[in-house]
C-alpha cells in the first residue's frame, strides 16, 4: 500500500495515454449528423462517377453488339474492338505516337505564342485608350471572321508546316486579346487611384497591379485558349499537312478507313483532355503562388 | 504655418452632353497639425476637393497651394487614404505596406524598418507575413493607414475611410486613427458624411453646400475642458451643440 506497485502505475499511465489518444480525435471528430451528411455527399459523388462510367460502357457495348449483330455497317461506323486492334497495330508501327506528338507540339507552341502575343497586344491597348479606340472595330471584324477562310493565305505565305501555327494562333489570339483586355477593365479603378495617389507611372501600375491582379483572368483565358488552339491545329492539319492527328483523320477519310479515323479521333479526345488538365494544373499553381486560391 | 491654401478654386466637369459645376469659389487655408473634417450633402464634391488638394486633378479656375507652392502633380508630401483599403491579395501585409515606398523609389531597407516599426507599434506585429484575407476589416484599414504613413507624408487626406466598416469597428478605429495622427503630428483632412464622426475627430468642421458647392460654414471645435479623445467627445455638452448646428445646416441644404 505504501509503495505503489510499478506494474499498476504503468498500466494506469497506459490507460491515461490511451484515453487522451481517444479523446483528442474525438474532440475534433464530427457529430453523428455531420457524419451522415458526409456519407450522403460521398454517396452522391460516387453515384455520379458510377453512372458516368456506365454511360461510356453501355455506349461502347451497344456499339460493339450492334456491329456484331450486323445492325450497323462497320465499313461506315467501325467498332470498338476494331479501333483497339488498329490502335495496337499503329502503335507497333510507331507512326501513331509520332502523329500524336506532332499535334501536341503544335498545340503547345501555338498556345504559348498566342497567350504571349495576345497578352502583349492587350497591354498595348490598355496603355493607350486612343489606340484601343482606333483598333476596336478591326478587332470586332477579326473576331467575327471565320478564321478557316484564311487557310489558303496561310498556306501560300507560310508553307505547309508553319501554316498550321498560323491557323492555330489566328483562331485563339483574338479571343485571348478580348478576354485579357476585359479582365484589365474589371480591375477596380480605385486600386489604380491608390497607385496614382502615390504618383505611380503607367509602367508601375502595370507591373504592380494590372498583371498580378489579372492572374485569375489569365487562368480562365488559358483554359479557353488551349481548346481553341487545338481546334486551330486540327483545322490547319486538315488543310495542309504531312503529319499529325488531323492529317490522319483526313487521310483515313480519303482512303475510307473508318478504323483509322475513329482511332485518331479517340486519341484526339484523350489529347485534348490531357492538354486541358495540364493548363488547369499550371493555372492552379499560378493562383497559389499569387494567393488567389 | 499655412500648409494648404485654396484660392478661389472652381472645378467644372465636362461631358459631351453637359458642363457640371462641381465646386465654386472655394477659399480655404489649413494650418500645420490641424485636423479638419469636411461634411456636406452627398455628391457635393467633398472627395473632389481632396483630389484637387492631392494634385490628382487640376482646378478649372483658381490656385491650390501646398507649402506656398502651386500644385501641379501628385505631391510626395501628401498621403491619401481611400474608402476601401485596396490591399493587394498577392502581397503579404508587410509588402502591402511597402507599396507606396516602392512606387516612390524610397530606400527599401529604411522603409521596411519604418513599416515594421509602425506595424508593431499599432498592434499588427504578428500579422506581418499574413495575407490580407486573414485580417478583419478594421485591421485592414489600419494596414492601409500604415501604408500611407510609411511614405512619411506631412498631410493626410482621408476619403471616408471608415464608411465600409461596421459601427463598432468604426468607432474604435476612428478613435485609434485620430490618436495615431495626432501622435505623429500630421495635418489631416477627413471627408465624411457622418456628422458625429466629423465633430468627434476634428479641430475644425467645414460644411459644404449642394452643387455647385461652396464652403457654407467653418466651425472651430472648442471644448471647455480641453480636447477629449474622439470617443469621449460624444459625451460632452459642446458635442451636442455642434451636432445640432451642423445637422440643421445640412437639413436646410437638403430641403431647399
Amino acid at each position: 500500500m505504501s509503495v505503489p506497485n510499478p506494474k499498476v502505475l504503468s498500466t494506469s499511465s497506459n490507460l491515461a495515454t490511451e484515453s487522451i489518444a481517444t479523446r483528442v480525435p474525438n474532440r475534433k471528430s464530427p457529430s453523428v449528423r455531420y457524419q451522415s451528411y458526409l456519407r450522403k455527399q460521398r454517396h452522391h459523388y460516387l453515384s455520379i462517377r458510377l453512372v458516368q462510367w456506365l454511360v461510356l460502357i453501355v455506349f461502347l457495348g451497344v456499339w460493339e453488339l450492334a456491329a456484331h449483330m450486323n445492325w450497323i455497317d462497320t465499313m461506315l461506323t467501325s467498332k470498338p474492338s476494331q479501333i483497339l486492334a488498329s490502335f495496337k497495330e499503329l502503335l507497333i508501327k510507331g507512326d501513331i505516337l509520332h502523329h500524336t506528338w506532332v499535334t501536341s507540339k503544335e498545340t503547345l507552341l501555338g498556345f504559348i505564342i498566342s497567350m504571349l502575343i495576345g497578352t502583349l497586344i492587350a497591354i498595348l491597348l490598355w496603355s493607350s485608350s486612343f489606340l484601343s479606340a482606333v483598333v476596336e472595330p478591326y478587332i470586332v471584324v477579326l473576331n467575327a471572321l471565320p478564321k478557316v477562310a484564311l487557310g489558303p493565305i496561310f498556306y501560300i505565305w507560310l508553307g505547309d508546316r508553319l501554316s498550321i501555327y498560323g491557323m492555330a494562333i489566328a483562331i485563339s489570339i483574338i479571343v485571348t486579346v478580348i478576354m485579357v483586355q476585359s479582365g484589365f477593365h474589371e480591375i477596380s479603378k480605385s486600386k489604380m487611384k491608390l497607385m496614382e495617389s502615390f504618383g505611380a507611372t503607367r509602367w508601375q501600375m502595370m507591373r504592380m497591379v494590372l498583371l498580378p491582379a489579372s492572374i485569375p483572368n489569365f487562368v480562365a483565358t488559358m483554359k479557353v485558349n488551349v481548346g481553341l488552339t487545338l481546334v486551330g491545329v486540327i483545322m490547319g492539319e486538315f488543310l495542309s499537312s504531312k503529319a499529325g492527328l488531323g492529317f490522319l483523320i483526313t487521310y483515313g477519310g480519303q482512303v475510307f478507313q473508318m478504323n483509322l479515323v475513329m482511332t485518331s479521333i479517340t486519341l484526339l479526345a484523350v489529347l485534348s483532355v490531357l492538354m486541358y488538365w495540364l493548363v488547369n494544373m499550371a493555372g492552379k499553381k499560378m493562383q497559389k503562388i499569387y494567393h488567389f486560391d | 504655418m499655412t500648409q494648404i491654401e485654396l484660392r478661389d478654386v472652381s472645378l467644372h466637369y465636362f461631358t459631351p452632353k453637359e458642363e457640371t459645376k462641381a465646386l465654386q469659389h472655394i477659399n480655404l487655408s489649413i494650418q500645420e497639425g490641424e485636423f479638419i473634417s469636411i461634411v456636406g450633402p452627398s455628391g457635393c464634391g467633398k472627395s473632389t476637393l481632396l483630389s484637387l488638394i492631392s494634385g490628382m486633378i487640376k482646378p478649372t479656375e483658381g490656385d491650390v497651394r501646398l507649402f506656398g507652392e502651386k500644385v501641379k502633380e501628385p505631391s510626395k508630401r501628401i498621403g491619401y487614404m481611400l474608402q476601401h483599403d485596396h490591399l493587394f491579395e498577392w502581397r503579404d501585409i508587410l509588402n502591402n505596406v511597402l507599396v507606396g515606398a516602392e512606387i516612390r523609389g524610397m530606400d527599401r531597407q529604411e522603409a521596411k524598418d519604418r513599416a515594421l516599426h509602425l506595424l508593431h507599434r499599432y498592434g499588427l506585429g504578428e500579422f506581418v507575413h499574413h495575407s490580407p484575407k486573414q485580417l478583419s476589416g478594421g485591421m485592414r484599414q489600419r494596414v492601409a493607414l500604415i501604408r500611407t504613413l510609411v511614405v512619411k507624408p506631412e498631410i493626410l487626406l482621408l476619403d471616408e475611410p471608415f464608411s465600409a466598416l461596421d459601427y463598432q469597428t468604426r468607432l474604435n478605429l476612428s478613435d485609434e486613427i485620430s490618436s495615431i495622427l495626432r501622435e505623429q503630428g500630421k495635418t489631416a483632412i477627413l471627408v465624411t458624411h457622418d456628422i458625429s464622426e466629423a465633430i468627434s475627430m476634428a479641430d475644425r468642421v467645414i460644411v459644404m453646400s449642394r452643387r455647385p458647392s461652396t464652403i457654407q460654414s467653418d466651425y472651430r471645435m472648442e471644448y471647455s475642458n480641453g480636447r477629449p479623445s474622439p470617443f469621449c467627445t460624444r459625451e460632452t455638452p459642446e458635442y451636442h451643440t455642434y451636432f445640432n448646428k451642423i445637422w440643421r445646416e445640412l437639413e436646410e441644404n437638403v430641403r431647399t
